[in-house]
């Protein structure tokens, strides 16, 4: 199932400049793992090695806020838009 | 290289070190805190270890002297599965001797070392160091549960030593596969009176060696400077003539075992210079007696502190000696101290400095 992956500025160079791409997975999770088959690097910035979302990591599906770790598993639905962000907390 | 708080800032001088040219800063807005340069390799490889408070550490390299910089797609650093770690930050990058020429150590938080065989590109965890029994006791310091110093003997490649806040100063005599505590000298103030020497547990800030004496080791601490003669089996004090036995740096002249240097602060409680004056102290007799520096420092009351690893020597002789300040300057002097003057200013505070004379 294809999404579509919206990045921050400060991303954009670990996904060769682009500002938006696609991904697959049904799931938060799934997707995540897609990212660090294809974009590793940039997976690493979102997920630290024991697969916990960094602290200071916005993830929303379709607007709706994932909260941490625990939430990872929120399905993504065919088309869906993942929008990624700093928190204002982590900097 | 110059590691600040928000970047990356590379100075070159082409006319020995007389003057600096300075880079655009790399890695804006990461904490770089720490660099690296590894000459034993042709061509010299870099390393920059930053971290951002959103999007985590990383670790890259640059074999063209900074003009590009690789991140390699498999984390270089990380924690294996099953340790339930995650890396926080990379606070050194050490090369080994040239006798190791694909080796390179890396302090780790939370406190861990690991090792690389094929030059700083993939790590291993030192799981001697990971599994000691002592490491639910290690508390963090002020700046994290840092693993900040790693020193290796330079002839003996199974001795090697690391430095922890606040766990200590620790020491592998089989190549990491089993560690020691070597502390035994060494006060923890905070202790109640009767507990003041622990086997481990203090707040060491930073370590010094000279490869041609790698039995003597120098220790800032917190609160305490120190030296060893038997590869920290016992610690001495060697703070007379000192201002203030708290600090972070503590750097030993590339080719004089018996002169070290040091940036002393008033107090944890008042990180600024005594008396508000900007001095590097010196002593050349290996700690027995130390004289303040400042020709070429500012000379109006001066506020600004000396990160653990801000201050180093390069391989010049005369060497050349340099410190970076939280207020963004780095200085450095190349006729022992007795005079400083500005490689660059108004840069963002200091954490990290390394500088390498290259052909």
């Amino acid at each position: 199932m294809t999404c579509r992956l919206v990045l921050p500025a400060a991303l954009r160079d670990c996904a060769g400049g682009r500002r938006e791409l696609e991904a697959s997975g049904t799931t938060v999770r799934e997707v995540l793992d897609d990212l660090a088959l294809h974009l590793p690097v940039l997976e690493r910035r979102l997920r630290d090695e024991s697969g916990r979302l960094r602290q200071h990591v916005l993830i929303f599906v379709d607007g709706v806020g994932v909260r941490g770790s625990a939430e990872l598993d929120t399905p993504v639905g065919v088309d869906a838009e993942i929008f990624v962000a700093p928190a204002v907390s982590g900097g | 290289m110059i590691g600040t708080r928000k970047g990356l800032v590379i100075a070159r001088s082409r006319d020995d070190r007389r003057s600096w040219a300075v880079d655009d800063i790399r890695f804006v807005n990461l904490d770089v805190y720490s660099v690296a340069v590894d000459a034993r390799r042709d061509p010299v490889r870099l390393f920059a270890g930053a971290g951002s408070g959103h999007w985590g550490p990383l670790l890259a390299h640059s074999d063209d002297l900074g003009k590009t910089w690789v991140e390699p797609e498999s984390a270089p650093i990380a924690f294996p599965s099953g340790t339930d770690a995650a890396l926080v930050r990379v606070w050194q990058v050490q090369p080994a001797p040239a006798n190791q020429p694909d080796v390179v150590y890396a302090g780790v938080e939370p406190h861990a070392l690991f090792r690389s065989d094929d030059g700083g590109v993939n790590f291993s965890l030192v799981e001697g160091l990971w599994n000691h029994p002592h490491r639910p006791k290690w508390t963090p310091g002020n700046g994290g549960a840092c693993l900040h110093t790693v020193l290796v003997h330079p002839t003996d490649p199974q001795r090697l030593w690391v430095a922890m806040s606040a766990a200590g100063v620790y020491r592998s005599d089989d190549g990491g596969s089993s560690w020691a505590p070597a502390n035994r000298g060494i006060q923890a103030y905070w202790n109640p009176e009767d507990q003041r020497f622990p086997e481990f547990g203090q707040c060491v800030h930073r370590l010094g060696m000279h490869p041609e004496r790698p039995q003597r080791l120098y220790a800032q601490n917190h609160f305490g400077v120190y030296r060893t003669d038997d590869g920290g089996d016992n610690w001495q004090t060697i703070e007379t003539d000192l201002p203030s036995t708290f600090g972070f740096p503590i750097v030993v002249h590339p080719q004089r075992p018996e002169t070290v240097f040091a940036f002393p602060l008033q107090a944890d409680g008042e990180r600024m210079p005594p008396q508000a004056r900007c001095r590097v102290y010196r002593s050349q007799d290996a700690g027995a007696s130390w004289h303040p520096l400042s020709s070429g420092l500012p000379q109006d009351p001066y506020y600004g502190a000396v990160l653990r690893d801000a201050m180093c020597a390069d391989s010049g002789d005369p060497a050349g000696i340099y410190f970076g300040t939280r207020l963004g300057e780095v200085y450095a002097t190349r006729d022992e101290g007795e005079s400083w003057n500005l490689v660059v200013n108004h840069v963002p505070d200091v954490l990290s400095i390394r500088a390498a004379l290259l052909a």
